[in-house]
């Protein structure tokens, strides 16, 4: 078995290990992505809002 | 400080400047993290290499506990001294520490499985974090369920309040019962106990956990204070729009719109 081959077989706890860091990285990934997706939207939102506003003034 | 970021627009303006920096030192930590935790940290002479499951599942346990009780400082401080962030900071934390709950809690059940032979077990330590999980997602159902976002906030603070009895429980269960789940090792009376090559990826990834909650934590509520003004903005504007509908003048704001 190659060096790299052994490596992702983490000493026979590939099924386990692997999945840990993809439910994190999945989890915490996709937190983070609609965080900043939900700023961008209220960016828009306020904008919108703000020239609304001032057009109406 | 929290009164100087009391003034919503002010916390605007200074958070604006502190989230490329935050985002920027949470991934910086992360990469080093990860290398450690993947590459650098030696595998146990008992539990072989799925040890490094421990470098998500003990920073996301912690985070899980230490946003909960974010969440519940931050509800008083709203119940108690109505801090005009306050709420907005509670509400804002807590899906990112659901978040963080969940990832331990699967975490921790794929350790489980070749360590103690089970996914699961219902014994102190693993039921008092699967009732912490149950606590943010019925703070979450709380603040997000009411026509009213104050009352919302309000009910869900007291829940929040409430459920800080947890963190006690979820700290010493592995102390006060009989349990699979090992005891401290790193914040025991007397020192930690697990070597210093794992101590220090351990600690990393969970300066860049904290890191990333700090980052997520401002990007909420960045969107919650403009998600809110663009409401109160709109709610001003409705009377003067209605009245604009029954009697359309020209050039009215709705004209273009229309």
């Amino acid at each position: 078995m190659s060096a790299i081959a052994a490596y992702f077989a983490m000493g026979g706890y590939a099924g386990y290990v692997w999945p840990a860091y993809a439910v994190a990285t999945i989890v915490i990934g996709g937190v983070s992505w609609q965080s900043r997706r939900r700023y961008r939207a209220s960016a828009v939102l306020l904008d919108r809002a703000q020239r609304q506003a001032a057009a109406r003034r | 400080m929290f009164n100087s970021l009391a003034n919503p627009a002010r916390f605007m303006r200074l958070s604006g400047a502190a989230v490329p920096w935050l985002g920027g030192a949470a991934a910086l930590l992360l990469a080093i993290g990860l290398c450690l935790a993947l590459f650098v940290a030696p595998p146990d002479y008992q539990q072989g290499e799925s040890v490094r499951i421990m470098f998500v599942h003990v920073p996301s346990a912690w985070m899980a506990s230490f946003v909960y009780l974010f969440v519940a400082v931050a509800s008083a401080v709203a119940l108690v001294w109505r801090h005009p962030l306050a709420a907005v900071a509670a509400a804002a934390a807590a899906p990112v520490g659901a978040a963080f709950t969940f990832v331990c809690l699967v975490t921790g059940s794929l350790w489980g499985k070749p360590m103690w032979g089970t996914w699961w077990v219902w014994d102190a330590r693993l039921t008092s974090v699967l009732v912490l999980f149950f606590l943010y997602l019925g703070y979450i159902a709380l603040v997000n369920g009411f026509e009213s976002a104050e009352r919302g906030e309000r009910a869900g603070a007291v829940l929040a309040l409430v459920g800080v009895v947890n963190l006690p429980i979820i700290k010493f269960s592995v102390d006060w019962w009989n349990t699979l789940h090992q005891p401290a090792s790193v914040f025991r009376a007397g020192g930690p106990t697990i070597d210093p090559s794992m101590l220090a990826p351990l600690l990393v990834m969970s300066v860049a956990f904290t890191l990333i909650f700090g980052w997520l934590l401002v990007v909420r509520m960045r969107a919650a204070l403009n998600e809110r003004k663009a409401r109160a903005l709109q709610l001003y504007a409705a009377p003067s729009r209605r009245a604009a509908a029954e009697s359309p003048p020209a050039g009215s704001a709705l004209g273009d719109v229309a």
